[in-house]
């Protein structure tokens, strides 16, 4: 749940980017950092590992505004995908009020998407939270690999394996190139955010 | 299980207050009560020099998480205080309650031990009203 500062009127809003390792979490909050740069006051926080690989966490604060008097303060952090960081992983979803769960469009990468939502679904389980019942949003990423010839899962075959029971807004997506970055960052902020609004009242 | 606290505004310009005279009075830099899932709570600074708060409360979240973890693995639950030295500034983190870290910016000019003494009377004044 997202603290809520009554004196300051400041709420401060934790979005988790969730996915198998390699599938461009990061990727998307790079693209964010650059995009939104006049919104955001900080540098993007990364913790990396030889090999440019997410060890901790990445970090994004940035400020949306105001919702009923209170300035919303988005967090976005993303997880390290690699399987061996389970126990990080979990670290990083404490008190998560969002999730997008990047997948990787990639066909080799298909038992890996599934194995990494079976994975959120039992961390979030450790805090007591239900994956249907928290505000979440499906990117299939990587869309871009198609035209270089490389063999990528067709949308249906995602939402199928990923998405049939789930069923939450999706968005074909391209983190390199920014396609659909905005998009899934702006639905996952406004999904999280109405859940919220009752609480301001 | 829900990790956030909440505080009304009384709470919380009581713990300001607190902080204010054990620690900011005494020439702390910088005082931030958070949770564990980073957030900021409370937040006080003294002087000119301000920190990326939000960034710092997000990473010292994380190094709790882990330090915990190494904790369990030689048999220990927690570790409960730690201190990190830098040239200048040093940081010094002390849990206050489950899920709520008070994490303490300091320079030269304010002794580890004095600070540690002071932090562990704020520490035992919150408690009290949480």
């Amino acid at each position: 749940m997202a603290l809520i500062n009554p004196k300051k009127k400041e709420v401060q809003v934790k979005i988790v980017y969730y996915g198998p390792g390699r599938g461009g979490k990061t990727t998307n909050l790079e693209y964010i950092n650059r995009k939104f740069k006049k919104r955001i006051q900080s540098e993007m926080v990364t913790v990396k590992t030889y090999g440019d690989r997410t060890l901790f966490f990445d970090f994004l604060p940035f400020d949306i505004g105001e919702i009923k008097g209170h300035s919303i303060k988005i967090q976005l952090y993303t997880v390290p995908g690699q399987v061996k960081y389970n126990a990080t992983r979990r670290l990083v979803l404490r008190g998560v009020d969002g999730i997008v769960f990047v997948a990787d469009s990639m066909d080799l990468r298909r038992e890996m998407n599934i194995r990494s939502l079976q994975n959120l679904k039992e961390n979030l389980e450790t805090f007591n939270k239900n994956i249907f019942n928290i505000p979440l949003v499906m990117q299939y990423n990587k869309r871009d690999l198609e035209e270089e010839g490389i063999p990528i899962l067709s949308i249906d075959t995602l939402q199928k394996d990923l998405n049939s029971r789930l069923q939450a807004p999706f968005f074909p997506a391209s983190a390199v190139r920014g396609d659909n970055v905005a998009a899934t960052m702006k639905k996952i902020i406004a999904f999280t955010v109405s859940s919220l609004r009752k609480k301001l009242e | 299980m829900e990790f956030t606290i909440e505080f009304d505004k009384q709470q919380i310009e009581a713990i300001e207050n607190i902080l204010q005279e054990e620690l900011i009075d005494l020439g702390v830099q910088s005082v931030i009560l958070m949770d564990l899932a980073g957030n900021v709570i409370v937040n006080l600074e003294s002087g000119d020099k301000r920190h990326d708060v939000y960034s710092l409360a997000a990473l010292a979240a994380g190094n709790y998480g882990a330090v915990s973890a190494m904790a369990n693995i030689i048999g220990e639950q927690e570790f409960s205080l730690l201190f990190h030295k830098g040239e200048e500034e040093s940081i010094h983190f002390s849990k206050v309650v489950e899920d709520l870290l008070l994490l303490t910016i300091f320079n030269k000019n304010v002794s580890l031990g004095f600070l540690r003494l002071k932090v562990a009377e704020a520490v035992k004044r919150i408690q009290a009203l949480i």
